[in-house]
C-alpha cells in the first residue's frame, strides 16, 4: 500500500497496531483455557501425599532367630494407588536382626539409601550388597568404604508389641544425600 | 554489514533474533506465513478454517494432558476418567473442555463445509484440497467416534457395540473388519487399546498429515474470494488473523459457557457446587450384563441411528443399506461436487445437495429427539381413553371396532390414539431409563470415593455387588412377583399392596414393621398375611385374638416385645432403654406368649412350627429365609409358595447365588455405603 497522505498512513499504522494487540490477545486469550486447565492437571501430583508413616505388625520375635543374621521379611500393608485399594499387599522389605539373648530387634531398610535399589544378603561374605552399584554394609547395617552409598542403611523404628508382635514404622526416606531425610 | 542495519537492531535481543535467522530464515517464513493476500479485505465468513485449526489445537493440548492420567484397560477406563473428573485438580475442566471442544469442532466442519460449498471454492484448481477436507472431516469424525468409548461407561459402550456391529454389515471382509477393530471376538482391554491407539494416535497423525497439505495447497491457491469484492484488499495479518481470533475466543468461550453455567444457575439457586458434576458426564461403568436402553450416540451422530429406523423390517440388508450404502453414496456425491462444479447448473446442485443433507440431518435428529422425549409434550390427562380402549381391546382389531360402537370414523381416530399412547409408552421408557443412567452414574461415583477405595478388579466389581443399586433389581427381578416393597404411607401404597400376593417387605426389620404386624387390624391385611395361605394361619389368629386382648397383652407388652424384636434386627431405631428390650426378650422366649410356637433365646421350643425368632431381621436371618423358606428354622411345611433361591434343584444352579441373597437382604435392611456428604 503506497499511502500519499501521511495522516492516512498514521492512522492506519496505528490502526494496524491495534489489530495486531488485540489479535493476539484474543488468541492468547482462547488458548489460556486449556492451556491452564492442562497445566492444573498436570501439576495435581504434587497435591499427593504418601501415607502417614505407621508402625506395621511385620512378624513375632520367634521368627528372628537370635543369632546376630538379618532376615528378610515383606512389609504387607493396604496400600492405595490413586484410584485402586489393595487390601493387605506386600509394598516392600526389611531385614530384622537380633543378638544372641537379646530381646531387641533391629530393623533395617531393604531400600538402598544410594538410588534406591533392593540390598541383598550375601550370606557366604556375612555382608549386605546393592546389586545396581556395588554398595556394601555391615550385618548391622554399617557403611562398608569405598562406597557410592553416601550414609549407612536406613534404620527404621521398631518396636515389640503385645505377645511379641514385631512392629516396625514403615517409611521411605530421600536416597542420595548423607542426612536420612524421611520423604512426606 | 553493520549490525545497526541489521533489522534486529543493536539490543541484545535484536542481535540474538538476527543469529537466529540467518541461521534458520526464520523471518522470511514468517513473513511468508503472515503477509498474505486476502483479496476483498478479512471477512468473518473466512474464519471458520482458522478456527477449526484452533479446536484441533485445544484438543492436542488437553488430549495430552488426558493422556497423562488415562489408563486404558477395561479394569482401569472408567477408574482412570473417574479420577481425572472427579479427584484430580482441574481434571473436570480439562475433560470439559476436551468434550464439548469435539462437539464444538462437528459443528464448525459443518459450517466450514457449507461455506466452501456455497462460494464454490471446490472449483478448479481447489478440488485436490476439497477432497482433502473430505478427508479430514472423516478423520475428526472418527475421532469422535472412538474417543466416546474411552471412558468405558455404559453409554460409550452400548454406542460402539452398534457402531462396530454395523462395521460387521459390511459385504465379505465386514466380519473381519468388526474384529481387528474391537480387537479380538469380545469387547474388552484391546479394544479400548486399540480405540485410544486410532483416537490419540493413528487418526491424529493422519489429521496433521492432511492437515499440513491442506493448509499448503490453501496458501498455494489463495484465499477463495466471494465475489464481488467490496472493499481493497488486506493482509492476512493482523485484519484477517484478528477476525480469526476473535471467532476462536467466541468458540471457547461458547465452551467454557457449557461447562460453567450449570455451576453459576447453583450457586444462584443457593447449592453448593461439586466441580466432578460439571463438564461431561462420565456415566456407570461398562456392563455388557446390564441391559442399557438409553443408550444413544453423541447429538451429531443421532441422524444417523434414526435414519436406520427408516429400514426398520428389512432385516440386515436394511442395515446395509442405512448405515454404509446411502452415507457411501451421499460422500460419493460430495467427492463428485469439484466435478460437478464446473457446470453452473451442478455448482447449483451441489448447493442444493449439501442443504438437502445438512436439513435432512437437522430433520432426522429433531424425529430422533421427538421420539425419545415425546411423552414430555403430551399431557396424560388426554390418553386417559386411550389407555382405557387399549386395555379393553388389547390390540384386537375387531374388540375395538365394537367398542367404538362399529363406527370406522371412530375406530380409526381410536387407533391414532393408542398409536400415540405406543409412542408415548415407548417415551416414557426412554425417559425413565435415561433416568435410572443417571442414578447409577451418581452411585458409582458415590462408590468410588469410598475411603476403601476401588477394588483392583475394578469398578464393576464393586457396582454389582453394591446393595443400593443391585437390590433394587434383584428384588424386582426375584421377588416383586409376590411381594411388595412400597412405603405403607405412600399414597400409592395401596395399589401395590393389591397386587402383591406377600407380605410388603418395606423396612423389614424395622420397629415399625414389627408393630404393623402385631396389629390386628393389620396382620391379616395385604401388607402382611392377608394374600397368602398364613391369612387363616395361627398367627394371624393369635395377633387379632388373645393378642388383641388387653387383659393378657397390655400395650406396654406388646411395645417391649417390638423393641425386643427389632434389637434382634439391629437396624438403626430410636432408643427405647435397655429395660424394656430385656423385658420384650423375656415375652418373647416365654412358653406362655410368642415361646408357645417361636423358637427364641434358650426356651427350647421345637423349631419347625413357626419361624425361629433368634436373629429376626438380622442380615443372616434374612439370608436364611431366601436361601431356603423350607428350612425347618422358618415355614418348614407350611411355606406357602415362596422359591427356594438358594438351594439347587436337580443339579440345576440356584435361582440366585450367596453373594445376590446377600445383596437382596443388605438392600432390604438399608446396608449400605453412604458417602458422609449425604
Ligand atoms: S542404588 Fe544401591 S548402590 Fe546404587
Amino acid at each position: 500500500m503506497q499511502g500519499h497522505d501521511p495522516a492516512v498512513d498514521e492512522q492506519g499504522a496505528r490502526r494496524g497496531f491495534l489489530s495486531k494487540v488485540m489479535a493476539l490477545a484474543a488468541g492468547g486469550l482462547a488458548t489460556l483455557a486449556p492451556a491452564g486447565a492442562g497445566v492444573w492437571v498436570l501439576l495435581d501430583p504434587l497435591r499427593r501425599k504418601s501415607a502417614a508413616a505407621s508402625f506395621l505388625r511385620v512378624t513375632e520375635i520367634e521368627a528372628i532367630p537370635d543369632d546376630g543374621v538379618p532376615r528378610q521379611f515383606p512389609i504387607v500393608t493396604d496400600r492405595v494407588d490413586a484410584w485402586t485399594g489393595f487390601p493387605a499387599e506386600p509394598v516392600g522389605a526389611v531385614y530384622l536382626r537380633r543378638e544372641k539373648g537379646s530381646d531387641v530387634v533391629q530393623a533395617l531398610s531393604a531400600t538402598c539409601p544410594h538410588a534406591g535399589c533392593f540390598v541383598e544378603m550375601e550370606p557366604a561374605e556375612h555382608c549386605f550388597r546393592c546389586p545396581c552399584h556395588n554398595s556394601s554394609f555391615t550385618l548391622d547395617g554399617g557403611i562398608v568404604a569405598p562406597s557410592p552409598s553416601p550414609r549407612p542403611m536406613d534404620e527404621l523404628e521398631c518396636r515389640i508389641g503385645h505377645g511379641g508382635a514385631v512392629e516396625v514404622k514403615w517409611q521411605n526416606f530421600f536416597t542420595g544425600i548423607a542426612e536420612k531425610v524421611a520423604r512426606p | 554489514m553493520s549490525t545497526a542495519q541489521r533489522p534486529g537492531g543493536g539490543g541484545l535481543l535484536g542481535r540474538l533474533a538476527d543469529f537466529f535467522d540467518d541461521r534458520t530464515g526464520y523471518r522470511a517464513i514468517l513473513h511468508e506465513a503472515l503477509y498474505e493476500r486476502v483479496p476483498g479485505g478479512a471477512r468473518w465468513r473466512y474464519v471458520w478454517g482458522s478456527t477449526l485449526v484452533f479446536a484441533f489445537l485445544v484438543q492436542v493440548i488437553t488430549g495430552l494432558v488426558l493422556w497423562a492420567s488415562y489408563s486404558a484397560s477395561a479394569q482401569t477406563a472408567w477408574e482412570s476418567v473417574y479420577y481425572i473428573q472427579h479427584e484430580m485438580a482441574g481434571g473436570w475442566l480439562l475433560r470439559g473442555i476436551h468434550h464439548f471442544m469435539a462437539q464444538a469442532m462437528v459443528v464448525l466442519l459443518a459450517l466450514h463445509l457449507l461455506q466452501v460449498v456455497i462460494d464454490g471454492a471446490y472449483r478448479a484448481p481447489r478440488e485436490v484440497n476439497f477432497w482433502l477436507g473430505l478427508v479430514l472431516m472423516m478423520l475428526v469424525l472418527g475421532m469422535a467416534l472412538t474417543g466416546y468409548l474411552l471412558p468405558w461407561d455404559q453409554k460409550g459402550y452400548w454406542a460402539t457395540r452398534v457402531a462396530t456391529n454395523l462395521a460387521g454389515l459390511v459385504p465379505l471382509v465386514g466380519p473381519a473388519l468388526q474384529q481387528l477393530v474391537v480387537g479380538g471376538p469380545d469387547y474388552g482391554h484391546h479394544t479400548l487399546t486399540r480405540f485410544f491407539a486410532l483416537h490419540a494416535g493413528f487418526l491424529p497423525a493422519g489429521l496433521v498429515v492432511m492437515l499440513v497439505v491442506h493448509l499448503a495447497l490453501f496458501r498455494k491457491h489463495g484465499l477463495h474470494a466471494k465475489q464481488p469484492l467490496t472493499r481493497p484488499d488486506a493482509m492476512f495479518w493482523p485484519d484477517q488473523v484478528l477476525k480469526d481470533a476473535v471467532a476462536m475466543l467466541a468458540v471457547m468461550a461458547v465452551v467454557l459457557g457449557v461447562i460453567l453455567v450449570p455451576a453459576v444457575r447453583t450457586m444462584l439457586a443457593g447449592g453448593t457446587v461439586v466441580p466432578g458434576e460439571l463438564g461431561a458426564e462420565l456415566g456407570a461403568p461398562a456392563d455388557p450384563s446390564l441391559p442399557y436402553a438409553a443408550a444413544r450416540p453423541e447429538w451429531y451422530f443421532l441422524f444417523l441411528f434414526q435414519f436406520l429406523k427408516v429400514f426398520e423390517g428389512w432385516g440386515a440388508s436394511g442395515e446395509f443399506l442405512g448405515a454404509i450404502v446411502v452415507p457411501g453414496l451421499v460422500m460419493t456425491v460430495m467427492f463428485l461436487m469439484p466435478i460437478l462444479g464446473h457446470w453452473q447448473l451442478g455448482h447449483r446442485f451441489n448447493v442444493a445437495f449439501t442443504f438437502g443433507i445438512v436439513a435432512g440431518a437437522a430433520l432426522l435428529t429433531g424425529l430422533a429427539l421427538n421420539e425419545d422425549y415425546y411423552a414430555l409434550w403430551v399431557d396424560p390427562a388426554s390418553l386417559a381413553e386411550a389407555e382405557r380402549l387399549d386395555a379393553e381391546t388389547e390390540g384386537d382389531a375387531a374388540k375395538l371396532a365394537a367398542a367404538v360402537g362399529g363406527d370406522p370414523a371412530k375406530q380409526a381416530e381410536a387407533e391414532r390414539q393408542i398409536k400415540r399412547l405406543r409412542k408415548v409408552r415407548h417415551s416414557r421408557a426412554f425417559l425413565a431409563a435415561a433416568r435410572q443412567a443417571k442414578v447409577d452414574a451418581a452411585r458409582a461415583v458415590e462408590l468410588a470415593g469410598r475411603p476403601e477405595r476401588i477394588p483392583p478388579a475394578g469398578m464393576l466389581e464393586l457396582v454389582r455387588t453394591d446393595p443400593a443399586s443391585q437390590g433394587p433389581r434383584l428384588f424386582a427381578q426375584h421377588c416383586a412377583s409376590c411381594h411388595a416393597h412400597v412405603d405403607p404411607t405412600d399414597p400409592a401404597a395401596a395399589t401395590a399392596l393389591a397386587h402383591s400376593s406377600a407380605a410388603n417387605l418395606f423396612g423389614f426389620g424395622s420397629a415399625a414393621w414389627m408393630r404393623g404386624l402385631l396389629d390386628a387390624d393389620q396382620v391379616g391385611g395385604p401388607a402382611y398375611f392377608g394374600n397368602t395361605a398364613h391369612k387363616e394361619g395361627d398367627m394371624v389368629s393369635f395377633v387379632t385374638g388373645d393378642l388383641a386382648d388387653a387383659d393378657t397383652w397390655s400395650q406396654e407388652d406388646i411395645a417391649a416385645v417390638v423393641a425386643a424384636m427389632a434389637a434382634e434386627a439391629g437396624l438403626p431405631e430410636p432408643d427405647v432403654g435397655r429395660e424394656v428390650v430385656a423385658r420384650g426378650r423375656d415375652l418373647v422366649s416365654s412358653g406362655e406368649r410368642c415361646g408357645a410356637c417361636h423358637a427364641f433365646g434358650d426356651n427350647g421350643t421345637d423349631l419347625g412350627s413357626a419361624p425361629d425368632l433368634n436373629g429376626w431381621g438380622g442380615r443372616e436371618w434374612i439370608v436364611g429365609i431366601i436361601t431356603d423358606p423350607t428350612h425347618a428354622r422358618f415355614y418348614g411345611d407350611s411355606n406357602d409358595r415362596m422359591p427356594r433361591f438358594g438351594v439347587s434343584d436337580e443339579g440345576e444352579s440356584p435361582a440366585l447365588t450367596a453373594s445376590e441373597i446377600g445383596i437382596v437382604a443388605d438392600w432390604l435392611r438399608g446396608q449400605w455405603y453412604r458417602a458422609a456428604t449425604h
